[in-house]
């Protein structure tokens, strides 16, 4: 098996034997649709317009929620360590990790997102398009994220400052990834938003594994 | 085939050691001594290049490891104060995670015998964290049975194990020291170990 | 002159070159300061549409341009320093966040006291105000991120990699939040809608750019002084300054 698989493999079953990381994001995007609506009020022609950017603003959020423990387990018993002296490279890990991260607490939110949609009565297209987004915006998230962890690892303070760092990046995920359903709906189409948001998925997929590892041995240091 | 040169290391505003110097050739062991504090534990670390180097110069092989790092890495074996176990994954897991990761070759039925050797047959396939802290150590230490690096860091490897288990490893260091293996400990006990070996005084 | 470069590169040589220097450019900075306001505040013309309000793009508009400035100022050091292992690019990249942080602060306050008056609204999402605020929680995420970690050298080197991340980040969420903007037709901002930008306008916006340049440098050299003489403090140099000895003597009697 190659060094890729097995991290990929050891950290998905690691989770189902706890369970509680895809419960906890889960969780939380189900509570943020629901409560949304209980905020502003039942007229659907307002939930319809802000359906989106609700259901974007949770996933991104719940997203966030889990980053904090993408390296810190591994950091605290040894085994960050001794990935780092592997003779692979750490940015082919760390990319077997953030899969697993996003397989963990992104694809559940994409699956879930058609389903809190119809909370807002938002059109069969609109899903269509809410899904797609999603599915690409995820993975976009826990690649940005992970450099967010991997500098914040064992510093003090650590949930919120992941908060602080990783939110100006993540706006252009949000920006693109909500208003591709919203050009979907107002009729424009949503292949220029889509085609960006895979274009950044793409480059992130490139950099996000590097710049993490080089962030992980800084913390690795102390 | 292992040289160390005029080594240092500050940590904030402590210089914790300066012009530390050795070799290690094949079949030779090292062990480091030195009060609690004064940097062992670091200088092991430096060595392994998790911490990044000042001053000074390692070489493996003649080459520098700074340079080339992942052929020093694919001889290196490195056991920390932590035990680099996963605790809902069982001894057997772990080993095989672990050298799938090390990029090595591990079979099954290598893995038990490695486990059993460490006396944890029967516990091959618990989840870690029912197991006693000696035994966890002991699941932890059969990397080394499996491992094929050459060099082995080792840091207080013989802590928190009863007679026989200490034992066995010194046991295994053995082997691999006859097998013109490396080893480089630290350990508060004294060190016997077979074959041509020194002590190393790490002064502040 | 590399040879010269390499031998600033030492903080105990950089630390009587900063003190030299930083009166020089706070002089210039007040001069420049002084002459750019009386420009913007009594020569230039009233606007047509927006009256005197407008004249807080004085401040507005160069503290803006220069909270990019020493942004892409900080991102260059990181650079450097984790391309070269320097100290000091690390030192410089911390003395300048601050007053970055500060500049975007500005920014975002006199943009909002700017627009009341003009839209009635303390807030706008303009592409350009928004950008700012997310730059701004750049400078705070880089400021809280450095603080929080113990070991200057790994504060240093996190920091470095979050404002190079950051730089490469800030032209995706400008023309993110443009997007976004257009799209959107919101309250658009436009600074000089409607009227041509004078001569004088022009003019007093740049003197006010380079002076808040000037502040900039000032501060920065005098702020790294100070980190200067606390992550060296236990050096011998530390020690023979004639300042410290002022002080260590003062502590003794």
């Amino acid at each position: 098996m190659s060094a890729f698989a097995a991290i990929l493999k050891r950290d998905l079953v690691l989770a189902l034997r706890r369970k509680n990381e895809v419960i906890t994001s889960v969780f939380f995007f189900v509570v943020v649709a629901a409560l949304f609506p209980l905020g502003i009020g039942p007229e659907m022609n307002t939930l319809r317009l802000v359906g989106p950017g609700i259901l974007w603003v949770g996933a991104l959020l719940a997203s966030m929620l889990s980053l904090g423990r993408m390296f810190a387990a591994d950091h605290a018993d040894g085994t960050l360590e001794q990935m780092a002296l592997s003779p692979n490279s750490l940015s082919m890990l760390v990319a077997a990790k953030i899969l697993a991260h996003w397989i963990l607490s992104g694809l559940p939110l994409v699956l879930l997102a058609p389903v809190l949609g119809l909370q807002f009565d938002l059109s069969a297209n609109a899903l269509w398009i809410l899904t797609l987004s999603l599915l690409l915006g995820t993975p976009l998230l826990s690649l940005i994220g992970a450099v967010g962890a991997a500098l914040t690892l064992g510093v003090r303070g650590g949930d919120v400052l992941l908060t602080l760092l990783v939110l100006p990046l993540y706006v252009p995920a949000l920006v693109f990834g909500a208003g591709a359903v919203q050009a979907e709906i107002s009729g424009l189409g949503a292949s220029a938003h889509l085609s960006i948001l895979s274009a950044m998925v793409l480059v992130a997929a490139v950099f996000s594994p590097w710049a993490s590892s080089v962030a992980l041995r800084v913390a690795l240091e102390s | 085939m292992l040289t160390a040169s005029n080594l240092s290391l500050s940590r904030g505003d402590r210089r914790l050691f300066s012009s530390v110097s050795f070799t290690l050739e094949s079949g030779q062991w090292l062990h480091l001594e030195g009060d609690n504090g004064v940097g062992k534990t670091s200088l092991l670390r430096l060595l392994c290049g998790l911490i990044s180097l000042e001053e000074g110069e390692i070489r493996w092989k003649e080459q520098n490891t700074v340079d080339t790092p992942e052929v020093f890495r694919a001889d290196l074996a490195y056991l920390g104060h932590q035990l680099a176990l996963k605790q809902d994954l069982s001894p057997l897991e772990n080993l095989l995670t672990d050298a799938a990761v090390s990029g090595r070759e591990l079979s099954v039925a290598d893995a038990m015998a490695a486990l059993a050797q460490m006396g944890l047959r029967s516990r091959e396939h618990l989840p870690v964290r029912v197991l006693s802290q000696g035994q966890q150590r002991r699941s932890a230490l059969s990397r080394l049975i499996v491992s094929s690096a050459a060099l082995w860091v080792l840091d207080e490897p013989f802590v928190a194990l009863d007679a026989a288990a200490q034992n066995v490893l010194a046991g295994v260091i053995n082997a691999h020291l006859s097998r013109q293996g490396m080893v480089l400990l630290t350990s508060h006990q004294a060190v016997s170990l077979a074959g041509p070996g020194r002590s190393y005084k790490l002064t502040a | 002159m590399i040879r010269k470069l390499f031998y600033f590169s030492s903080p105990q040589n950089f630390y009587p070159l900063a003190g030299k220097l930083w009166p020089v450019f706070a002089c210039l900075a007040t001069a420049l300061t002084v002459w750019g306001l009386w420009l913007g505040m009594f020569v230039a013309p009233t606007d047509v549409q927006q009256g005197e309000g407008y004249r807080i793009i004085y401040v507005h508009v160069p503290v803006s341009w220069m909270s990019m400035v020493i942004y892409l100022a900080m991102a260059f050091w990181a650079l450097l320093g984790l391309t070269f292992n320097t100290r000091l690019s690390g030192m410089l990249t911390n003395a300048l966040a601050p007053t970055g942080a500060i500049f975007a602060f500005l920014s975002l306050w006199t943009g909002a006291l700017w627009g009341k008056p003009m839209w009635g609204t303390w807030w706008v999402w303009d592409a350009r105000l928004t950008s700012e605020l997310i730059l701004f929680f750049l400078y705070l995420g880089f400021i809280a991120l450095t603080s929080a970690i113990d070991d200057a050298r790994r504060a240093d080197k996190a920091g470095a990699i979050l404002a190079l991340v950051g730089a490469l980040n800030v032209p995706v969420i400008y023309f993110s939040v443009k997007w976004w903007n257009t799209l959107h037709q919101g309250a658009s901002v436009s600074l000089t809608k409607g009227s041509s930008m004078q001569q004088t306008m022009l003019e007093a916006m740049l003197i006010m750019a380079v002076a808040f340049w000037m502040y900039a440098i000032a501060m920065t050299l005098y702020r790294v002084r100070s980190i200067i003489l606390i992550r060296e403090r236990h050096s011998q140099w530390v020690a023979d300054l004639p300042e410290v000895k002022a002080l260590s003597l003062e502590a003794r009697t």
